[in-house]
C-alpha cells in the first residue's frame, strides 16, 4: 500500500462517502468498541509506565546502597563497629559509611514495636549504612575481609530482595504492554467483524457501484474512511474518559505505595494522545483488509 | 465493438445459452426479443461482463472479457451504459446523485457541472426531479433516470433490459425516442424486450436489427415482426 493510496483513502470526499448509507448498528459498534478499548488502553498504559518507574526507582535506589549489621555482645559492639568502619574506609567502591545513631535505629523499629521501645535494654545490633561509589563495591571480597577482621559483621547488599522486587515491577510493566497489544488486537478483530457486517449489509450497493464502473479501491475507500474516522472519534472520547479516571486517582504518596502512583508523570501525560491515532491506524488496516477480502468474495 | 463467438452459458447444471454468436457493430441498433426466461437478460449480462461465458469467446472493445481483472472490468463498464429492468438505484441518494454516480466512481465528479447534469435530466424529462429520491419516482421516471445514468459517461454502447416493462405506451414511446436519439449520436444500442409493438414502432424511426432468442440460440428475426 503506497503513501499516495493511504492519503487518498483518508482524504475526505463527502460525495463519495455518501454512497454507503450512514446509519447502521456497525457505526455504533465501532464507536463503542474503539471508545471502550481506548479507555482500557489508558489504564494499561498508566500501569505500564508506573511499573516502569517503580522498577527503575527500586533498581537505582537499592543498587547504590548496602547495610552492614554488627551482631556482637554489648561490650564488643563499639569496638567491632569501629573496626568495620575502618575496613569500609579502606574498601574500594565505598563512597561513604556511617553507623546509624540510636535515634535512627529506634525510628526504623518503631513501626513494628511502637515508639516507646526501650532500645537501651535490648540487644539490638548496630547498623552501618554504606553508600556505594562508582564502580560499586566487591561484596564477596568485602565479606571475606569482614569475616576475618569483624566476626560479628553481616553484609546485606540488598540483592536478596531487590532483584525479586525489580523483577516483579518489570513483569508488571510487561503485562501492561501485553495488555495494550491485546487491546489493539481485540479492537482490530471487532472492527473487522463490524466492517464485514457492514460490507455484507451493503452488498446490493456494492453491486450497483460495480455496475456503474466503480473500482474496488473506490468502494473500499468509502468503507475504510468511515470506519477509520469512527474509530478515531470513539478513541478520543475513550481517552478523555480514561484520563479523567486517572486524574481522579489519589496522588502518589509514600503511605499509599504503588497503588497511589498509578498515573502519568511529566511527558507521560502526552502518551495517551497517541491512542486515538493508533486506534485509527488499527481500524484503517482492519477495514482495508476486510474490504479487500470481502470485495474479492463478492466478485 | 462487442463480439460473442460460440458463447455458451450454463447455470445450475442447465444450459441457458448455447453457441451464441453475435456482433454489435459501432453505431448499430439492435432489438433482442424472445419470451420471458429465454435468456435475454443473461445475454445482456454477458455483454457487460456481469456474467462470464462457460465456453466460447467474448470480446469487448478488442479485449477478451474473460481475461480482465476487476479493475479492468470496471473500466470496461464505464464504456457500456446499462439500463436495468429494476433500475438499481441507491435509494438514500437523490436522483441527481444517482445519475451522477458513474461520474463519481470514475473520478470526474469534480469537473462535472451541475448545469450539465440538469441538462441531461431535462433531456429525459426529469429536470424538476433533481432532488427527489428514487422511491418517490414513478415507473417511467425511474426508467428515464436509469437511462440518464447509463449515458452520463457518454458510453460507446447502451444496453437496455426491458426499459419499457413497467411503463405505459406513451412513456415507452418517449423512452424509445431517447434511445433512437442516442443511436443517432453514434451510440450502439441493444434493447432486450418482449414487447413486439415497441419493435414495430421503432421501424419507422431507426434501421434496427431484430434478434430473437429461441431454444438457447440467437437468430435473426423474420419479417413477421
Amino acid at each position: 500500500m503506497s503513501k499516495g493510496m493511504i492519503r487518498n483513502l483518508l482524504q475526505r470526499d463527502a460525495r463519495a462517502d455518501r454512497v454507503v448509507p450512514p446509519t447502521g448498528y456497525t457505526a455504533h459498534l465501532t464507536l463503542f468498541v474503539s471508545g471502550a478499548m481506548a479507555f482500557l488502553a489508558v489504564f494499561a498504559l498508566a500501569l505500564s509506565l508506573a511499573s516502569g518507574r517503580l522498577a527503575d526507582r527500586w533498581a537505582s535506589e537499592l543498587a547504590g546502597a548496602a547495610t552492614l549489621r554488627i551482631n556482637a555482645p554489648a561490650d564488643q559492639l563499639a569496638a567491632q563497629t569501629e573496626a568495620a568502619l575502618a575496613v569500609l574506609g579502606q574498601t574500594p567502591g565505598v563512597a561513604s559509611a556511617r553507623a546509624l545513631t540510636t535515634e535512627e535505629q529506634a525510628a526504623l523499629l518503631s513501626p513494628w514495636f511502637g515508639p516507646d521501645l526501650p532500645l537501651d535494654t535490648l540487644p539490638i545490633p548496630q547498623l552501618i549504612e554504606i553508600i556505594e561509589g562508582d564502580p560499586g563495591l566487591d561484596a564477596t571480597g568485602l565479606r571475606l575481609r569482614l569475616g576475618a577482621e569483624v566476626p560479628g559483621a553481616v553484609l546485606d547488599d540488598h540483592t536478596r530482595w531487590r532483584e525479586p522486587l525489580v523483577d516483579a515491577a518489570m513483569s508488571l510493566r510487561r503485562l501492561g504492554w501485553v495488555s495494550i497489544l491485546l487491546i489493539g488486537v481485540a479492537t482490530a478483530a471487532m472492527i473487522t467483524l463490524a466492517a464485514n457486517a457492514s460490507l455484507a449489509a451493503n452488498a446490493q450497493i456494492i453491486e450497483v457501484l460495480r455496475l456503474v464502473g466503480a473500482r474496488d479501491s473506490f468502494i473500499a475507500r468509502a468503507f475504510v474512511r468511515r470506519f477509520t474516522y469512527r474509530a478515531f472519534f470513539g478513541a478520543v472520547v475513550g481517552v478523555l474518559l480514561g484520563m479523567t479516571g486517572v486524574l481522579l486517582l489519589p496522588e502518589a504518596s509514600d503511605e499509599g505505595g504503588f497503588l497511589t502512583g498509578l498515573g502519568f508523570q511529566g511527558a507521560g501525560w502526552l502518551l495517551p494522545a497517541l491512542i486515538p491515532v493508533l486506534g485509527a491506524a488499527v481500524a484503517f488496516l482492519a477495514t482495508w483488509t476486510a474490504a479487500s477480502r470481502k470485495l474479492k468474495e463478492l466478485s | 465493438m462487442i463480439e460473442l463467438e460460440n458463447v455458451s452459458y450454463t447455470y445450475g447444471g442447465g444450459e441457458l445459452l448455447s453457441n451464441v454468436s453475435l456482433q454489435l457493430q459501432p453505431g448499430s441498433f439492435h432489438f433482442l426479443t424472445g419470451p420471458s426466461g429465454a435468456g435475454k437478460t443473461t445475454l445482456l449480462k454477458l455483454c457487460y461482463g456481469a456474467l462470464l461465458p462457460t465456453s466460447g469467446r467474448l470480446n469487448a472493445f478488442e479485449q477478451d472479457v474473460a481475461g480482465l481483472d476487476r479493475d479492468h472490468m470496471a473500466l470496461l463498464r464505464r464504456r457500456i451504459g446499462v439500463v436495468h429492468q429494476d433500475c438499481r438505484f441507491l435509494d438514500h441518494m437523490t436522483v441527481s446523485e444517482n445519475v451522477a454516480l458513474p461520474l463519481m466512481v470514475s473520478g470526474q465528479a469534480e469537473t462535472a457541472k451541475r448545469e450539465d447534469l440538469s441538462e441531461l435530466l431535462s433531456w429525459v424529462g426529469l429536470g424538476a426531479r433533481l432532488d427527489a429520491h428514487p422511491p418517490e419516482l414513478s415507473g417511467g421516471e425511474r426508467q428515464r433516470a436509469a437511462l440518464a445514468r447509463a449515458v452520463i459517461l457518454s458510453p460507446d454502447v447502451v444496453l437496455a433490459d426491458e426499459p419499457t416493462g413497467n411503463v405505459d405506451w406513451e412513456m415507452s414511446q418517449r423512452l424509445l425516442r431517447l434511445l433512437v436519439e442516442l443511436n443517432k449520436m453514434g451510440k450502439t444500442v441493444l434493447i432486450a424486450t418482449h414487447d413486439l409493438s415497441l419493435i414495430r414502432a421503432a421501424k419507422s424511426q431507426v434501421q434496427a436489427r431484430v434478434l430473437r432468442i429461441s431454444q438457447r440460440q440467437v437468430q435473426l428475426a423474420g419479417a413477421d415482426l
